[in-house]
């Protein structure tokens, strides 16, 4: 029986042939800790009697969730962090750096075959790169840190095939939502997902990104892209060199398989206060929006701001909208100040808020107001989840959220296009 | 591992970010975070868990973020054990490594009113309705599992096995 591209990684990564349902010991390659999580970390690992970091070199503690500090409490927390990352000579990424995620791709320590774990629930976002990813709890990591292991059931492996081609103005943030409302919170909970299909292969590694960033919101432990020339390049422009991926084997064991065929999806949108509360635009009631985000790990990328301030060009932003831009790092914020593409966002009337993940998760920088709608390209709308347990979310794609924001209120990005 | 006391119920999907917002992951200290715990989605919640502390809630439990602060604020507000349809993968791992015990039981949960009695057998799988008699069973944890919530978590189970050379 062959092996499904988790297999071998878990396999490659234990010593020994292991098949889904296993438990295994693993060797992790990399390990990721964000301002929300690591503290916590920090505290188990000290507990524990911690003398060195295992693997130091590839650790990365992030301060994005709350950057610059919003309050001392962060402040002192973010010093936790900066102390321990020199003690014990981690990678540190400082406030503004991005965020984690994105930053982790950006230095290189997301590899194919790679077995990655991060305190933080989007880290199968690196799934983009062709490895295994997935988010784990504080104590988890602390004790990966100590011995550079940790146990994890090998999963089952879901299929999924994407066939056709996108319309112009849907994309890849559309396919995840949709895939999300097909099956549901919970429809894909311990599984790891591979994606395949003429969509994915016309996708960017931004594109591919957005949709392994959400397979959580399904409630499965990786979501895993092909390797191909797109990765290659990608890896390339960091100064990485790889020529190989990790595919699964033709006879490999498969818990389900779905194909889709997206040729006729239009952009899609998640309503409060549930990700999976997933319908098509056209369907949706032209809700008045006082609130418009771009940004995060699922939607901060070049290609979404490009997309972006494409539209808005020329345009402004409607009156009683605020519309905020984070950028996902600061090497997407230099590029998108080359292109110009950040004086297209000010001068239409938007925020151009520090790399990180302040509006996302309601520690600062775009907190709405009682009773008040956000349209956003985030990966969440659970209440509260911005700050503000009396507002009201709604997930949709950059392109979704410009056109509302130039309309003051939820508008299909496909009247805006010939 | 035998645990007693009234059930408190919530649906399905409850969040990390309900269970315990970011903006308050501004400390690690479990009492702190308590203060906020699940006040997004019910601001009676500390007062209702001085009285009933056995969770029963719907399924994919815990689903969202990985913040391993949402068990530990349940867990420092009082509440013993908590009976799910299911849970979301990450927090079931770290509700067991921070030794807050939990069990998956659907037909418990279907059956059992708040405010009911309850009598949970961790060691045996089985969960009792002394309210009404019903008797529910499931395949109890694995030895393993079951040490590490025994000793109140990973960090203590860890600290004897290095101690004992097998880490």
């Amino acid at each position: 029986m062959g092996k499904t591209i988790s297999e071998k990684i878990f396999s490659n990564h234990s010593g020994k042939s292991v098949k889904a349902g296993d438990i295994v010991v693993a060797r992790v390659d990399a390990l990721m800790g964000q301002d929300g999580t690591a503290p916590l970390a920090i505290r188990v690992f000290e507990e524990l009697g911690g003398k060195k970091v295992i693997n130091n070199e590839k650790v990365l503690l992030v301060l994005d969730h709350s950057a610059p500090p919003p309050n001392e409490g962060v402040a002192n927390l973010h010093k936790l962090m900066r102390d321990f990352a020199e003690k014990y000579e981690t990678q540190l990424s400082e406030i503004g750096e991005g965020v984690c995620h994105q930053v982790f791709m950006e230095r290189g320590l997301a590899l194919p075959g790679s077995l990655i774990i991060g305190a933080d629930s989007h880290t199968c976002t690196y799934g983009a790169l062709n490895c295994f990813a997935t988010g784990v709890g504080s104590s988890e990591l602390a004790s990966a840190m100590y011995t550079g292991k940790l146990w994890f059931k090998v999963p089952e492996t879901v299929k999924i095939i994407l066939n056709g081609k996108l319309r112009k103005g849907v994309s890849a943030k559309d396919i995840i939502l949709y895939l999300v409302g097909y099956f549901k919170a919970d429809g894909l909970t311990y599984k790891a997902v591979e994606f395949e299909g003429e969509i994915i292969m016309e996708l960017s590694m931004d594109g591919r990104a957005t949709i392994a960033n959400m397979v959580v919101e399904m409630g499965a432990k990786a979501g895993i892209m092909p390797f191909d020339e797109k990765t290659k390049e990608f890896l390339k422009e960091i100064g990485i060199y790889i020529e190989e991926g990790v595919f699964s084997d033709k006879d490999a064991n498969f818990s389900a398989i779905y194909t889709f065929d997206l040729s006729n999806l239009e952009p899609q949108i998640a309503l409060p206060h549930k990700v999976d509360n997933v319908y098509p635009i056209s369907s949706v009631d032209r809700v008045k929006i006082q609130e418009a985000y771009l940004g995060t790990c699922t939607n901060g990328r070049l290609e979404d701001l490009r997309l972006s301030a494409e539209l808005l060009k020329g345009k402004r932003i409607a009156k009683g909208v605020r519309m905020i831009v984070a950028p996902a790092s600061k090497k997407i914020y230099l590029q998108a100040l080359k292109e110009g593409l950040i004086e297209i966002f000010l001068s239409a009337g938007a925020v151009v808020v520090n790399p990180g993940c302040g509006p996302c998760v309601g520690t600062h920088q775009g907190v709405p107001a009682d009773g008040e709608n956000i349209i956003s390209t985030a990966n969440r709308n659970f209440k509260g989840r911005m700050g503000n347990n009396k507002a009201f979310i709604y997930l949709a794609s950059p392109l979704t959220v410009t056109a509302s924001a130039i309309k003051g209120e939820i508008a299909n990005p496909l009247e805006f296009i010939d | 591992m035998i645990y007693q006391g009234k059930a408190l119920c919530y649906g399905d999907n409850i969040d990390t970010d309900v269970i315990i917002p970011a903006r308050y992951l501004n400390t690690t200290d479990p009492y702190e975070l308590s203060l906020h715990c699940m006040e997004d989605l019910d601001p009676s919640f500390k007062e209702k868990v001085k009285e009933k502390n056995i969770l029963v809630v719907g399924e994919n439990f815990g689903c969202g973020s990985s913040r391993e602060h949402a068990p530990l604020a349940i867990k420092a507000s009082g509440v013993q054990c908590i009976i799910a349809k299911s849970f979301a993968r990450i927090f079931y791992r770290n509700a067991i490594n921070i030794g807050l015990p939990i069990l998956e039981l659907p037909s418990a949960v279907e059956k059992i009113k708040e405010g009911d009695l309850i009598k949970v057998d961790f060691i045996n799988g089985i969960v009792e309705n002394l309210s009404t008699g019903e008797k529910f069973e499931t395949k109890p944890f694995p030895q393993l599992i079951q040490e590490i919530i025994n000793k109140g978590g990973l960090i203590n189970f860890a600290k004897e096995r290095i101690k004992g050379g097998e880490l």
